[in-house]
């Protein structure tokens, strides 16, 4: 079993990480040893008394079970409820941290920015929020990295910049991404997570659908292998392009996935829905992924599949 | 033109006014048989004034329900008034057969191709039998296995987009549609023989999308296509559905705006008043079109009929290079 170590830059939230930094050391001593020392009683009556009353940075309250959780351990757990298992977001970066090998990642890609082709309203200041928030400059980051030592082409999108949404800049580096790895015959894993196309650009993000998938055929005439890991939610536009034609298709636990997203489907009106329509166990059991596997599991399956289709025989 | 007034939409009315009070006057003039022929030529001329100057201001809404008109032509409409003959065929071999999804083979000028299309209901009972014009995992891949056989037998396809979306119920995600979808995408940008896109009225989204890659596409002056409906943009950027006419300009639905996007390569003019008002006029025109098209793509061989299809879609899409 793989424990990658943490790296504390990329944890928690930025809002939560950003007043964190009031908190003194002394303070965080008292934490530990007093909160901590009480158990989960104590974090219950936290709980009890009500979240406000808790120092941000601290705690994280799990969204599935409720449990209170103390965030450097939450960290140390991948962002994995210690508890119920529940899956956190995780960002681009803390998860090509915990993906790749330590220091091989090398984002490429970096030239292309979005512009605001439909003069839609609100959308210059929508991506400046993106930016601050995600710190990332796209939903898309792409780079060169090596996992378990072999060469791989990777992709990881984050939700906390505009849902995650494909718009051009996506597309272009999902094809980009492609056409690297095509160049230097290297095996393509995608990480999605996206809310769908990015309804800001019309038309054009729809035609990214097509595009995606145009590149993933010439990979596969090419003959490399593509991975997709779907992690919580990964639907509409995205699900129905480049995700859903891996050779290989990995889903995070409880991970919402699906075509329809969730306000599509809710104005809809789909009726009858079982109590895990949509999540990465209903897409296991109608055969749409190949396997749900928690986080921790996720970078040792994909050195599994990278050495039998990859390595040598036998190995 | 006169009918249910619920045919009618609210910037049509003034055309269907006039439209009653000239058959009236046709009727008139032949029960007395008189001739009246100057006074009805000056009310159609005055008439088919109001249409174009109605028709010169529409709004992206207008746009978007004349896309969704109750009376205009579907892709059967259009296939029978174009083509010489056809069959239809039906299943995807593997669970059922879409009624919302159609497609066979046909004759078309001199022209064996493979058609697909989604087809919409004209009445409420038709509308459920075709799911209204909402197709399922198994439409796409009939769709699929349609296309292949074009491949087969070295036939064009031409498919007929005309979808609100793809339907989304528990089966449709039980079957996997997003994989249907992005499949038929895949695809179809390697498909080895011509495919024409025609966007018939409207194109929503993945649904359409989900047939919608080919060497040409074409669109019909009054549909849509855009990547949401404007009532779910309103829904999910305003948190108000009503706001969709807002919506639909901000999307920039029009089959002007998707030309000027570089996302079809020609928009099929309708006859004045839309396709509604003269159906076989339209399906002359595009008809036209089509073998054309068809014309030129079979001046291509295989390979460069391909690379051209990928460099199109390869291009899609608008973005800022910064320089390093």
């Amino acid at each position: 079993m793989l424990i990658v170590v943490y790296c504390s830059k990329f944890l928690a939230t930025p809002t939560l990480q950003s007043k964190s930094e009031f908190i003194t050391e002394g303070y965080r001593n008292m934490a530990r040893i007093g909160w901590l020392g009480g158990g989960s009683r104590n974090a219950r009556k936290i709980a009890r008394q009500g979240l406000d009353s808790l120092p941000d940075g601290l705690w994280t309250k799990c969204p599935k079970c409720g449990e209170i959780l103390f965030n450097k351990e939450l960290e140390k757990n991948l962002r994995v409820c210690m508890k119920c298992g529940y899956h956190f977001k995780l960002g681009a970066f803390e998860r090509i941290e915990i993906t790749v090998d330590p220091g091989s990642f090398k984002e490429f890609a970096t030239h292309i920015k979005t512009s605001n082709p439909l003069d839609f309203p609100d959308y210059d200041a929508k991506i400046a929020k993106g930016r601050s928030t995600s710190g990332l400059d796209e939903s898309l980051i792409v780079g060169d990295a090596t996992i378990g030592g072999i060469p791989v082409i990777i992709g990881v999108s984050d939700f906390g910049f505009m849902g995650g949404s494909m718009g051009s800049v996506m597309g272009e580096k999902v094809v980009l991404a492609i056409e690297r790895a095509i160049e230097t015959k290297r095996p393509l894993i995608m990480f999605c997570t996206s809310g769908g196309a990015r309804m800001q650009e019309g038309i054009l993000s729809l035609m990214q659908m097509a595009k995606t998938c145009a590149a993933v055929a010439k990979l596969n005439e090419a003959g490399l292998l593509y991975i997709t890991v779907l992690t919580d939610p990964t639907t509409a536009g995205v699900h129905a392009s480049y995700a859903s034609v891996g050779d290989v298709i990995i889903a995070e636990p409880g991970a919402l996935i699906g075509f329809a997203g969730e306000r599509v489907a809710q104005q809809a009106g789909v009726i009858n829905r079982p109590p895990n329509f949509q999540k990465a166990e209903f897409q296991l059991e109608h055969g749409m992924v190949d396997m749900v596997i928690p986080r921790r599991e996720i970078r040792t399956t994909i050195i599994k599949l990278l050495e039998f289709c990859c390595g040598k025989e036998g190995v | 033109m006169s009918g249910n007034p619920l045919n009618i939409l609210d910037f049509e009315k003034p055309i269907a006014e006039l439209d009653a009070q000239i058959e009236e006057i046709k009727r008139l003039a032949a029960e007395a048989d008189e001739d009246r022929s100057e006074e009805i030529a000056s009310l159609e001329k005055h008439r088919d004034r109001l249409i174009e100057q109605i028709f010169s201001n529409l709004t992206e809404w207008d746009q978007t329900l004349l896309a969704r008109h109750p009376k205009r032509p579907y892709t059967l409409d259009f296939i029978r008034l174009m083509f010489d003959d056809y069959v239809e065929l039906h299943g995807d071999r593997l669970f059922a057969d879409d009624k919302a999804m159609i497609g066979g083979i046909g004759v078309i000028g001199n022209k064996n191709v493979v058609f697909v299309g989604q087809q919409k209901g004209r009445d409420l009972k038709e509308r459920q039998f075709r799911n209204f014009g909402s197709a399922k995992p198994e439409g796409y891949r009939k769709a699929l296995r349609l296309m292949k056989l074009a491949e087969k037998f070295d036939k064009p396809v031409i498919c007929f987009v005309d979808t609100p979306a793809a339907d989304c119920s528990v089966g449709a995600e039980e079957r996997g549609i997003s994989e249907a979808i992005a499949r038929n995408l895949m695809e179809m940008s390697r498909l080895r023989t011509p495919i024409i896109i025609v966007v018939l009225g409207e194109g929503g989204s993945g649904g359409a999308l989900g047939i919608g890659v080919g060497d040409k596409v074409l669109m019909l002056e009054h549909a849509v296509y855009s990547v949401i409906p404007p009532e779910g943009c309103a829904a999910i950027l305003f948190r108000d559905p009503s706001r969709k006419a807002e919506a639909a300009a901000a999307l920039k639905l029009t089959s002007q705006h998707a030309l000027q996007f570089g996302v079809v390569d020609e928009v099929i003019p309708e006859p004045l008043g839309g396709a509604h008002r003269n159906v076989e006029a339209a399906a002359k025109t595009l008809k036209s079109a089509i073998l054309r098209n068809i014309d030129e793509l079979l001046g291509f061989n295989k390979e460069e009929l391909i690379e051209r299809r990928y460099q199109k879609l390869r291009s899609m899409g608008q973005f800022v290079v910064e320089e390093p």
